[in-house]
């Protein structure tokens, strides 16, 4: 147990010092630390209730993905059925399916084929082999098409993923500090904004779908019509945003154009009102369906709706070519530049809910840091002062093989680039109290021994031998309880998790080598015939 | 240099003399917590019930008006809202229950604070739980809770005897059962800190555990005709020094956390 090769020595030496080093960058300002090479870099990073800032856990509304999937199906099967000329009535969206009746005669016999092709094989991971988006079933000449709930998972995986991409967007127009959006299970989004004091803006700019369309006003039809019950089948009723919401305007369904054609949006004034507004250029297609649909239209009313609202709704004086405009009707300057963002930044594909929040302000996490600190070096303070007490100059081996290993837990945890949270900074310490249980384990069976009689070196040989495999039992137990509780916890408690975790494994390490170098060495200059202990 | 010795090296303390006592002292005190929790209750916190934790601060300093406040939140309609002072007296912790109406609503709930408390003051501490995620973090807590007794059985099942392992599990599900218990009297906060202090107790109450187990092991392999209650006696004796010493360690440690914490009303691992 007291013998070591050289080789070995050197080894455990040199991986305790390299570890060691990799901690070295958190204690240096980051402009040293930037002009090291990118693999020198790493470091610890605070978690949120260390440093302040945002998180904010969102969730994509699947019901509301589910009834878009099944509209455009519904759309879907009135074009195929039109187009092979087979008459159908009572095409309704019923629960999960979109039933039609076939109409006898003519091509009817070709409605299982044609309908046929609107259901594919799915592709992706998730899916079995053979699933098919949709199942298509007929009783008689009712046909029902049903969305598979792969199908339905799929696309709200692909929602997610856009949706990060839009939301990482918005998130840099606030001017942030790298924010961290990451997709977390299969419906939901972790958005987490470091620094960010009061995530209301943030909360509404990601709470938005921002879906413009530019749709026509029906005006033979009004809105009291409308609502007595004889509205058309191709328009809508929609009513208007902020102090005109209680206004309401008949709207054709049909999209002229869409947000997805802007390339620009910036906020500005009116020049004639100085009213805040926002003005928008299309890309060419986008042009293109302006100008024709302003030069059909002039003289009548068309609506830009966002998200189902209607923002105006101004009358066409003249056909648009150039393809931009400006958007005006009550914006406030602050709204005005959201709107641009949002615009610029694109649609969310589904709506997005807020299921978790925590903000911590700056001022609590510098003041927690301090606490943290306090508490461990008075903690480590008292420890050292303990073992040096009831173990003399062992202790004092005890202490340096302690110290080594917070040093190496913040190492490897450098290394990993975790995120140190205040209960990981509790993990910290009370990782200490575990390794300074496996010395004292070695240590009183040491003192056991020499009671027993042994020799001074036998006794410490035996001491370490018979310590060693209740260590590794004991701090097994407690890396069980560790993973356990990384699998089912969040944020704090994670970090709490890690650096526990972390700091068993090194504490293992240093139990193992550490402690017992320190003393063969000693063993080994000194040549004790009794053992201070 | 006379070096400190906490327990005497000789320690004869006849420990099994008092299982007749201890055992059924320990069965009565693990059904009194029981029954205090299905009595009494666990005060979960926002991360098991959903709902608003608010921690604000006066920017100026002066200590907070929590009459006023209260009577401004309650105007709120925001059902029932719990205000407290919070260690300083112009800091207060602000708890709301969970608004009916899902995610949405919460937010909602939010805001309007936030509104109606005016600008004065500084928000330290903004934490909203949805119904979604209050559910799924209680039930992962839960089985997080019994897949870790299982898993530490199973492998103490390796490492020892089954019989070895089952006791050490009634031990140690004793220890987390008596904390529950002293959780429900006290009112502390349950939350998902106080999950990981248990499964935290769970491991080190392990340890103990089994480094006394470790010890019967051997001298069950050394005198093979000792009898029982004497060989469990001297194991316990002969690793005393050193659960006492651990336990002191992580005491006076746990003790430290405690103060610096007990600010942030999380409940820090108890010994």
């Amino acid at each position: 147990m007291l013998y070591f090769t050289r080789w070995k020595a050197a080894a455990i030496i040199l991986t305790a010092l390299v570890v060691c080093l990799c901690a070295v960058p958190n204690f240096l300002p980051t402009a040293t630390v930037d002009a090291w090479p990118k693999w020198a870099q790493r470091h610890v990073v605070l978690g949120l209730d260390l440093q302040g800032g945002s998180h904010l856990l969102l969730e994509v509304d699947t019901k509301a993905v589910r009834k878009e999937m099944l509209e455009a199906l519904r759309d879907d099967v009135r074009r195929v059925l039109r187009d092979a000329r087979i008459g159908y009535t009572g095409l309704v969206v019923r629960g999960n399916s979109v039933e039609a009746r076939i109409r006898e005669g003519g091509n009817s016999g070709q409605a299982r084929e044609k309908l046929a092709t609107l259901s594919q094989p799915l592709g992706g991971i998730l899916s079995a082999a053979g699933q098919r988006n949709v199942d298509i079933t007929n009783d008689g000449n009712l046909y029902r098409l049903t969305l598979s709930e792969p199908a339905i998972v799929e696309r709200v995986r692909q929602s997610v993923d856009q949706s990060i991409q839009i939301i990482e967007r918005r998130v840099n127009e606030l001017g942030t500090v790298e924010p961290l959006i990451q997709r977390e299970g299969n419906d939901r989004i972790v958005v987490q904004v470091p620094g960010l004091q009061d995530p209301t803006r943030l909360k509404q700019l990601l709470g938005k779908t921002a879906k413009l369309d530019f749709r026509m006003v029906d005006s033979n039809v009004s809105p009291e019509q409308a609502q007595q019950g004889s509205l058309p089948p191709e328009d809508e009723l929609l009513h208007g945003t902020g102090k005109e919401s209680s206004q309401q305007y008949v709207i054709e369904k049909r999209v002229l154009v869409s947000g997805g054609d802007l390339t620009d949006a910036q906020p500005g004034f009116d020049p004639r009102t100085s009213e805040p507004i926002v003005s928008f250029r299309f890309n060419t297609s986008g042009a293109r369906k302006f100008a024709e649909a302003t030069q059909q239209n002039v003289g009548k009313p068309f609506a830009i709706v966002l998200d189902n609202e209607v923002i105006s709704a101004p009358v066409i004086r003249e056909p648009i070519l150039g393809g931009s405009g400006q958007i005006s009707g009550n914006f406030t300057v602050q709204s005005a530049n959201d709107l641009a963002i949002l615009l610029r930044a694109g649609a969310l594909p589904a709506p997005l809910t807020i299921i978790e929040e925590r903000t911590v302000g700056p001022g609590l996490g510098a003041d927690s840091i301090a606490r943290g600190k306090l508490s461990s070096y008075v903690g480590a303070a008292m420890v050292v002062f303990f073992m040096m007490v009831t173990y003399g100059l062992f202790g004092l081996f005890a202490n340096i093989a302690v110290a080594i290993n917070v040093a190496m837990i913040f190492g490897v945890l450098s290394l990993l680039n975790a995120t140190l949270t205040l209960p990981g900074i509790a993990g910290i310490v009370l990782t200490v109290g575990i390794a300074v249980d496996s010395n004292v384990l070695i240590y009183e069976r040491i003192r056991e021994e020499v009671r027993g009689g042994r020799s001074a070196i036998n006794a410490i040989d035996a001491g370490f031998k018979r310590a060693l495999a209740t260590i590794l039992d004991s701090n097994i137990t407690t890396f069980i309880a560790a993973a356990v509780l990384f699998y089912i916890g969040t944020g704090p408690v994670r970090g709490f998790a890690v650096t526990l975790g972390v700091g068993i494994i090194t504490s293992l390490f240093t139990a193992f080598t550490l402690t017992r170098l320190i003393v063969a060495y000693w063993v080994r200059w000194q040549r004790p015939q009794r053992v201070p202990i | 240099m006379r070096l400190l010795r906490i327990v005497p090296d000789d320690t004869k303390f006849d420990f099994m003399r008092f299982r007749r006592i201890s055992f059924p002292v320990s069965a009565i005190m693990s059904i009194l917590a029981i029954t205090l929790y299905f009595y009494h209750g666990l005060n979960f916190g926002i991360d098991f019930k959903g709902g608003l934790l608010i921690e604000v601060k006066t920017i100026s300093g002066a200590p907070a008006d929590l009459a006023s406040m209260r009577s401004t939140l309650g105007g709120l309609g925001l059902g029932e809202v719990q205000l407290q002072q919070f260690g300083a007296p112009d800091d207060v912790l602000i708890r709301i229950g969970e608004q009916p109406g899902g995610d949405a609503a919460q937010q909602a709930a939010v805001t309007k604070v936030r509104g109606s408390l005016g600008k004065n003051l500084n928000y330290q501490r903004v934490e909203v739980v949805g119904p979604r995620v209050s559910g799924e973090l209680l039930s992962y807590g839960v089985i997080g809770l019994m897949l870790a007794i299982f898993c530490i059985l199973i492998y103490l099942w390796f490492r020892f005897e089954w019989q070895f392992a089952l006791g050490a599990m009634i031990a140690n599900v004793h220890d987390i059962v008596l904390t529950i218990g002293f959780m429900s009297i006290t009112g502390i906060d349950f939350d998902l800190t106080s999950i990981a202090a248990l499964l935290t107790i769970l491991g080190y109450s392990l340890n103990d555990t089994v480094v006394i187990y470790d010890r019967i092991r051997e001298m069950l392999r050394r005198y093979k005709k000792l009898p029982m209650p004497d060989l469990l006696n001297a194991s316990v004796n002969q690793t005393l020094s050193r659960s006492v010493i651990t336990h002191l360690t992580v005491r006076w440690r746990c003790f430290r956390c405690c103060c610096s914490e007990a600010r942030r009303s999380t409940p820090s691992p108890l010994p």
